[in-house]
């Protein structure tokens, strides 16, 4: 084996346990986060009893979830009911593999260990562990795999309300999966390509795609709520109705591996919507970070974790402020409202891109990115004005029935 | 060392292996879960081949959509575990002889003759024959490193093959049309 390689290798393995354990210590805190940001918006103080200000309180539940009791319905199919958490859980930890940290980081290293041999590494180490051709499609390819566990959970566990949870939870999932995907065919019409870094690139050339590509953002972050099954659309473990859904059975491990890979796969959509939309990694009017360089990796990494933090928070904020849909009104939601507007989305933005390609073929990209914003202010303003008259979105509360003559007493 | 010819092997004994529980198991669903490995290792060796694009795809339609939709009609169906019958034998012999026939022509059409099999096996390199080999500058590599992965399947799809891609697609809305046609008593 060549040193060159050997030394891909080894910063292949460093970034793939770096970004393991960040997934997981990052959901760790989040589940903290949830609650303090909980007890913020409710006034209450929170959690704050284990460690300084409860900051132990997530070891404190990792370690109740480790010795509890692992409970097996007795009419359960075993083998499908044992191998459903993990089935959730793989997929959304491998998500987080093909997302940009940071600015890629020169490095020259050329060193030699005891056993192992030569190292050498030169070049720019790109801060994802793999920066795959694919890009997104690689996420969205891996996010439709998590509905298996949620369904085979709710089958395995022969249990009625984990059965209605999981088909609930499934039927959710592959409607909006529908308007997630053709929510970001307006971001390959404009950077021309899939892969992440291309995506960031095209957006530090022009503008952040949060302003031509508005209501793409829009869509995108209304599916996402959808697909990470989080409120206002957690309707698969309502618990009013469903006792805790799909999950109802699960205790101990089992429960936990649910549950990681739910806070997961919010702190994918977060950095997805990061980086799409608000050019990841990169700091805004500025082309220092584009240089190369210690300062520079670190600093780009600071800027991704803050608008990723603020996702986070925005996605905990919205669960204790809104309430949770019906079922009928989700479907319809996805289904006359997610979609259409997307699919009307992709024809008005490439004729857009066609029209200026043609009228002004010499413009600059942050023009062009400022024409197209131009053209996104008068179709969100009316989209809005649409979806706030309740004239789509509605259940069979407000639909007028008509009552028979003396069939009201 | 060559990297792609231990991961080749990986996937496609995952696929084979896949594929022969899949249709061996007897409780459905399980059927339906080694199919979906199935489709996985086939993507996995569709990496291989530089056509991540049909890749991704393959997982999202296939896997992500189709296989789930399978599942969800199991499910709600309560299929039971299919009977062991073992009166049915012939039907099973008849079907390995039909596997048989159908791997002797898939041999004869590859053009594998005795010398041919004496090579794969053996640890020699074999001589290609050049008409097996993609011209310079044809190989999808190359397509894909100059238009990018979607560019690389988009731009034949709708130039040269544009007129039966859309003959799929509107056979498959026909199909749509059909569906809701059945399911609906009144339109």
């Amino acid at each position: 084996m060549t040193p060159e390689m050997k030394g891909f290798l080894l910063f292949s393995s460093l970034k793939m346990l770096a970004v393991f354990t960040m997934t997981m210590v990052g959901v760790a805190l989040m589940t903290l986060m949830e609650r303090k940001v909980a007890g913020w918006i409710q006034n209450r103080p929170g959690p704050n009893r284990v460690g300084p200000t409860g900051l132990l309180q997530p070891v404190a539940d990792g370690i109740k979830n480790f010795i509890k009791e692992e409970t097996t319905p007795a009419a359960a199919n075993r083998s499908l009911y044992t191998i459903a958490p993990a089935i959730t859980f793989i997929p959304a930890m491998m998500l987080m593999a093909v997302i940009p940290l940071a600015a890629p980081l020169p490095l020259a290293v050329d060193f030699t260990l005891p056993v192992l041999g030569r190292f050498v590494y030169t070049g720019d180490l790109p801060m994802v562990v793999a920066d795959l051709p694919i890009g997104f499609l690689f996420i969205l390819a891996f996010s439709s795999l998590g509905v298996y566990g949620v369904a085979l959970a709710g089958w395995a566990s022969n249990s009625k309300y984990s059965l209605l949870g999981g088909l609930r939870a499934s039927a959710q999932m592959i409607s909006y999966e529908v308007a997630l995907g053709l929510s970001l065919v307006p971001i390959l019409l404009l950077s021309g390509n899939v892969a992440f870094s291309e995506i960031i690139r095209n957006q530090q050339e022009g503008l952040w795609y949060i302003a031509p590509l508005f209501l793409s953002f829009f869509v995108f972050l209304i599916s996402g709520f959808a697909e990470t099954n989080r409120l206002p659309f957690d309707l698969p473990e309502a618990e009013a109705e469903l006792v805790a859904g799909y999950h109802s059975e699960y205790s101990a491990m089992k429960f936990s591996l649910f549950m990681i890979a739910e806070f997961a796969h919010i702190l994918t959509i977060s950095a997805m919507v990061t980086t799409l939309f608000f050019g990841g990694w990169d700091i805004p009017f500025t082309s220092w970070d584009e240089q190369g360089g210690v300062a520079q990796t670190l600093a780009t990494h600071l800027a991704f974790f803050a608008k990723t933090f603020f996702w986070i928070f925005f996605v905990m904020w919205i669960r204790w402020t809104l309430p949770r849909f019906r079922y009928d009104q989700l479907m319809s939601l996805g289904w006359k409202v997610m979609l259409p507007l997307a699919l009307v989305y992709i024809v008005v933005i490439a004729g857009a891109i066609w029209a200026l390609d043609v009228l002004a073929p010499t413009i600059s990209p942050t023009a062009r990115a400022g024409a197209l914003f131009l053209l996104n202010l008068p179709i969100g303003w009316g989209v809005f004005f649409f979806l706030d008259r309740g004239r789509i979105v509605q259940g069979v509360g407000q639909r007028a029935v008509p009552i028979r003559a003396g069939a009201e007493g | 060392m060559d990297l792609v010819t231990p991961v080749f092997w990986v996937f496609a004994g995952w696929s084979v292996v896949s594929a022969v529980l899949c249709i061996t198991r007897r409780n459905p669903i399980s059927s339906a879960l080694w199919l979906v490995s199935t489709m996985f290792a086939l993507a996995g060796i569709y990496v291989l081949l530089d056509a991540q694009f049909i890749a991704a795809v393959q997982v999202i339609v296939y896997a992500g959509a189709i296989m789930v939709l399978f599942l969800f009609v199991i499910m709600l169906l309560n299929v039971g575990d299919a009977p062991r019958e073992w009166r049915r034998w012939p039907v099973g012999l008849l079907g390995v002889g039909l596997a048989a026939v159908l791997g002797a022509q898939l041999m004869m059409l590859g053009g594998y003759g005795r010398q041919r099999l004496a090579d794969e096996f053996s640890t020699q390199p074999a001589p290609v024959n050049p008409a097996l080999v993609f011209p310079e500058g044809m190989a999808s590599a190359a397509a894909v490193a100059e238009r990018g992965v979607v560019g690389a399947v988009a731009e034949p799809l709708f130039t040269a093959y544009l007129i039966p891609f859309e003959i799929t697609s509107v056979l498959l809305l026909t199909a749509v049309i059909g569906a809701v046609v059945l399911a609906k008593k009144k339109l």
